[in-house]
Parts: C-alpha cells; structure tokens; sequence
C-alpha cells in the first residue's frame, strides 16, 4: 500500500463517498509517487552506511528458485482431514500476491486423496466409449501436439463458501476466497483429439477420470469439451506440477474446478452423465425448498479487495491503494465498483489491461482515508451485464445451505485504528 | 450458455475456426490466420473396445458397468466394521470423515445430505466406494464386497432390508428417496 502526502489538492477531490478518489490518479503521478522513499539509498564513496549485502557476494546460483526468506507469509493455508493428510484443501494467500497470474508453488490445491506420483512414461490418456476409433495416447506422442496458450482462473465450487456462514469470518481474504488461482495454461485444444478418435454425434458427455488414488470422475458437457476445454501440459511455462495434475489435467475455462480434472487418464463419451458422486452428492446446491442445483459449472462474477484487508493494518490517515481481483467463468470483465461508504456511492476503479476472458483481472483505485471508520466493498459486471449481487440477494434467492457457488460482494469494515474486519453490510 | 443441438456441431479441425467468428466488413475473415485449429498428427494408438474392458470403473445409473457379483447388509456390516467405522463411525455415524446415514427432511433446519435423503442413484454408492473407498486402500476391494458394502448403507438408511440382495440387477432398481431431488442447471437457459 503506497502512500504519500505530496499530492497537489487537485487530484485529491473524491469521486465517490468515503474519500475514493480519481482512478486515473496514480497513473499521472506514477513518477512522484515511485520516487519517494529513496533518499535513503544516496551513494556514499565511503560505503559506511550501504548495506551489508553490498560488501559480502552473495549467494550461489540455484537450479531453480525460491522466494525470498523474507516472505515466508506468502504461503499456501491447508486445511487437511486429520486422518487423512492428503484429503483436503490448501488455499492461495491473494492477500500476499499482486498482478494477475498465481505462482505455481501457491496455487490452490484440492485433492480428495493425495497427489499420486506419476511416472510420465506409464501414464496414457485414453478415449472410448462412443467413438468411432477408441485410442490411446502416450505423453511423449502428446508432446506432439499443435498447442496454444490461454490464461484463465481455476477455482473451486466450493470457494468463499464462509460467505454463507451466519457470522462473518474473520481470516484473510486468501484464506476465504483463495481457492480461485490464476495461470497461463498451455496445451492441447480438446477438440483436435475428440475429432482424432471420431466422436459419434449421439455423444452428449465426457466422463473424466484421473488417476489419483480415489479415480476422481466426473461428467462434463460436450458443448464445453468441444469449445475452449484443453488438455494442458504446462502452467506458467513449466510442466504442470504434481498438486496440480502432472503428467496432464484438463482446463475448462469459467467452469467449477472440480471439472478441470487432474492427473486425467480416461475420457469416456457417452449419452448420460455418470451422476458421480462429486456431481451428485457434493458441487450441488441444496435450496430451501429441499431441492438441489445440480451442474451449476459457470463460476459467476466475483470480485475481492485483496489490499488492504482484513490482517492489514492502516498507519494513518493518508493515501492508499485499493488494489483487488475480479473475474467472471461467463466472460470478461468490464467494469469493477468501489466504494468506501457501505455502498451508497461507488466509483469505477481502474482495470489493468489486457482484460481477459474468464481470468483473473486486477483493479486498482487511490483513496485518501481520513481516519474515520467506514466500509469498503468492491462490486465485478462482466460483459454478459451480470453484476456481482449483494449478500442479502444472494441469499434470497438461494438460501444458505448451497455451500457451493458464493458470490456475494464482500464488505470490510476498516475501524478508526486502521485494522480491518470482515463484516456482513 | 447455448446449447447447440448434436447436429450443428463440427465435426472437424477446423472446429476452432468456427467458434467465435468474427468477420470485418463482412468479408475478410481476421481470426482465420490467427485461431485455426491446426490438424494434430493423429498419433493415437487405436485400442479395442474389449483391451478397456478392466480398465473402464465407470457405473452408469442404468446399471451399466455394474460387474458380476452379490452381497448383502448381513455380509456388508462385517466388512464396514472392519473396513470403515475408523472414519465414518460406527453405523456410518459420528466419525471424521462424511455422515453416511440421515434421513431427515432436506427443506428443514441444517439437513446433513446424506446417501439417505440426498443421493439419488445407488448406483453411484457402488461406483464411489470401488474406485475411493476404503480412503486407505482405494481399489482393493472385490465386487462383492462393494455390493454387501453398497447394500449395508442402503440398509443403514432404511432403504433395503438387510437381506435383500444387490447386484448387478437389484442395485440399478433401488429407488432413492432423493431420486427427483435435482433439478439442471446447465442446459436450462442459465448458470
Ligand atoms: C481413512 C479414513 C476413511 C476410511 C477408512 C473410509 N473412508 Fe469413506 N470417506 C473418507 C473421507 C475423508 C471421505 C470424503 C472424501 C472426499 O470428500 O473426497 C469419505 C467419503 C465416503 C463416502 C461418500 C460420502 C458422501 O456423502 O459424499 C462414502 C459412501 C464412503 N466414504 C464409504 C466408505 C466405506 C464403505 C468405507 C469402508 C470400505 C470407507 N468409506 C472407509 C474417509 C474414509
């Protein structure tokens, strides 16, 4: 969070209530700003005062690189079965990161029995049931491949879940709604090896399995695997890691996770779906009217501040930066709302460019806090006109006991000593 | 979401180039260089129906899947015991891991969804636990034991009585009280 007292008055009027300012301000005093602090490090031919890094060589170069020691808070929360360490989740800290794409090492996790260790050379992908040439594929005759590149979210049916609970948590944002991440996926457009096996046209669903310990399946509609699904190799450049389904898992962009399937080794085309367990008993919804939503895929617009937030503390009055991430499973998202008086007015904030379809997308907005306790919320529309709903709406319309698909606008509670709180507003 | 009918899909490589189409002016097609889907180079080792046959775990509500064998809740609560009350308690009740059994109202207060008032194909039972249970040792149970296993739960929820049969049959028939429980969202117009 930047801040800085040498702004002229000017730019300091407020666009919005609660003191949100011009969105546009950072970027015409991007230089002011950037530079101040620097003083500090003026050069002295002495070197008395220059840093004990700057006089001894520093470390040996490594075959692959970690983060610094100093952010040892930028790590994955688990949240694991006692009995069972490898069935679980772990979640992204979004209140640690920036930008847009998610190191690999930080990517959410949900495996529902261990990451297997797969040996690349004995795994193969097979396609069957109502094709007219069933075939098997190695990962070296997959390498082959025509690839491309896309960048797009990946997150749980089941995150930010806390959302229904009838008290607000109180955790850091990474914590409640980091089980959404964001890469650059390369691989195999689906479609080029449905077509390879000859799928018949009565083929309505895939079932996907993995080759976890636990054969996690799932049924997925073919309009999906025929339209932007992937078979991806790598994430970020690299090949695909273990937690994240190494050799090869499946995307599917702005559908829940649980249809990305991991380590996939079987794609079964058929008329009906399978109606698995993780499509029947769980990623369904439950109403209050005793009915369930079942293949509820598209994950609906959302939008988090992820700084500052709750874990945070505010030094003073001042300037700061709102800066948060929105996405939408439906399309891109257009325009993203701040607003710092619990929602009477809202100021559009800046999207960092390029905005891209169901990805991860980065808003920023200046503000100047003048020490009185308020509430931030952020609201995400995306290109369909869908606009993130309020808690209550949210609710009316489908009652608490869903536990998947939250998408409520999340409000913080910033008090007169700068820390911050989640709260229901 | 459309949902575009069996009929118009596109049943080549070329698939990419038609999705997203977008023409300036009218004439020139800018995404063609662009987005073409290439052809792969069909690598993929044709395998026979019948080589898949172990492989294939997958059961279908229509019983599809569903192998050779029998068993019965009498049978099914020795293995349970031995096998599955470490996590899941005692009668399915109370352990760590899922509550397997309740049959209480889902509109009323905090309904635990359960294979009894939730599930609704048995037909999933017998999937899940051949592929994922026991959590320790996926996979390593015989047909027969996921069948008394299948029907032991069934028994637990009140839905069979402990010496009816399931097989490849009888298990594919059961109605589950929760079978018209779900309504689509996909394909119906909305997310
Ligand atoms: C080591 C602990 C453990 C043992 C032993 C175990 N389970 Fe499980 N079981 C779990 C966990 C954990 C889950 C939830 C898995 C998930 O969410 O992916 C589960 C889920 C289930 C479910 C799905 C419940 C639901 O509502 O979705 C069934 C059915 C089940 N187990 C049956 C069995 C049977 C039958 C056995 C014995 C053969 C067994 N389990 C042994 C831990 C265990």
């Amino acid at each position: 969070m930047n801040r800085s007292p040498t702004l002229p008055e000017d730019d300091l009027q407020p666009v919005a209530g609660g003191g949100l300012l011009d969105r546009r301000m950072f970027l015409r005093h991007g230089v002011a700003l950037g530079g101040a602090g620097l003083g500090f490090l003026a050069f002295d031919v002495g070197g008395a005062d220059l840093p004990l890094w700057m006089k001894t060589p520093g470390g040996p170069l490594t075959h692959y690189g970690q983060p610094s020691p100093f952010e040892k808070e930028a790590i994955r929360f688990l949240s694991a079965n006692t009995q069972a360490p490898g069935h679980g989740v772990s979640w992204t800290p979004l209140h640690r990161l920036e930008g847009t794409i998610t190191p690999n090492g930080l990517h959410f996790e949900r495996h529902h029995n261990g990451v297997p260790t797969i040996h690349p050379e004995q795994h193969r992908l097979r396609l069957h049931g109502l094709f007219s040439k069933p075939i098997q594929l190695s990962l070296e005759q997959l390498l082959r491949y025509p690839m491309i590149s896309r960048q797009c979210f990946v997150e749980c049916g089941g995150n930010s879940h806390a959302g229904w609970h009838e008290e607000p948590i109180q955790t850091p944002v990474g914590y409640f709604h980091g089980l959404a991440s964001s890469s650059e996926w390369t691989g195999i457009p689906l479609s080029i090896l449905l077509d390879e096996a000859g799928l018949q046209p009565e083929a309505r669903w895939l079932v996907a399995e993995g080759a976890d310990a636990g054969a996690m399946n799932v049924s997925i509609p073919i309009e999906k695997a025929l339209d932007d699904t992937l078979l991806a190799l790598y994430q970020n450049g690299e090949r695909i890691r273990p937690e994240q389904g190494y050799p090869m898992r499946l995307i599917l962009p702005g559908f829940e996770a649980v249809l990305n399937v991991k380590w996939l080794q079987r794609l079964q085309a058929v008329k009906e779906p399978l109606m698995s367990r993780n499509e029947t008993a769980k990623y369904t919804e439950l109403e209050p009217s005793g009915k369930a939503r079942q293949f509820t895929f598209v994950m609906e617009a959302k939008s988090i501040i992820t700084q500052p937030s709750p874990g945070f503390q505010l030094k003073g009055p001042g300037l700061y930066q709102i800066s948060g991430l929105a996405w939408s499973g439906r399309g891109t998202i257009r325009r993203v709302e701040v607003s710092a008086d619990g929602g009477r007015s809202w100021a559009p904030a800046a999207l960092q460019e390029p905005l891209l379809s169901k990805c991860f997308t980065r808003f920023r907005l200046p503000w100047r806090w003048d020490g009185a306790p308020l509430i931030l919320k952020s609201r995400a529309i995306d290109d369909t006109g869908y606009q993130q709903p309020e808690r209550s709406t949210l609710i009316a319309e489908r009652g608490q006991r869903g536990y998947f698909h939250y998408n409520a606008i999340v409000a913080f509670a910033v008090e007169s000593d700068g820390s911050l709180r989640h709260v229901y507003a | 979401m459309s949902m575009p009918s069996p009929s118009s899909r596109p049943r080549s490589g070329l698939r990419l180039l038609l999705t997203g189409s977008l023409f300036i002016g009218g004439i020139i097609p800018l995404w063609a260089t662009l987005e073409a889907a290439p052809e792969g180079p069909k690598l993929g080792v044709s395998m026979p129906q019948e080589s898949i046959r172990d492989l294939d775990i997958s059961v279908f509500p229509d019983g599809t899947g569903l192998p050779q064998g029998k068993g019965t809740a009498v049978e099914g609560k020795t293995q349970f015991e031995a096998l599955c009350t470490g996590c899941h308690g005692v009668k399915g009740s109370g352990g760590s891991a899922e509550e397997l059994v309740g049959r209480s109202p889902l509109n009323g207060a905090r309904p635990d969804q359960t294979v009894g008032n939730y599930w609704p194909y048995a037909t999933t039972i017998f999937d899940y636990i051949r592929r994922a249970m026991p959590l320790n040792a996926p996979l390593s149970l015989s047909y027969d034991q996921v069948y008394a296993l299948t029907a032991y739960l069934l028994y637990l929820n009140g839905i069979v009585t402990d010496t009816e049969e399931m097989n490849a049959i009888t298990l594919k028939a059961v109605q589950m009280p929760n079978r018209d429980g779900f309504y689509s969202v996909w394909g119906n117009g909305g997310h």
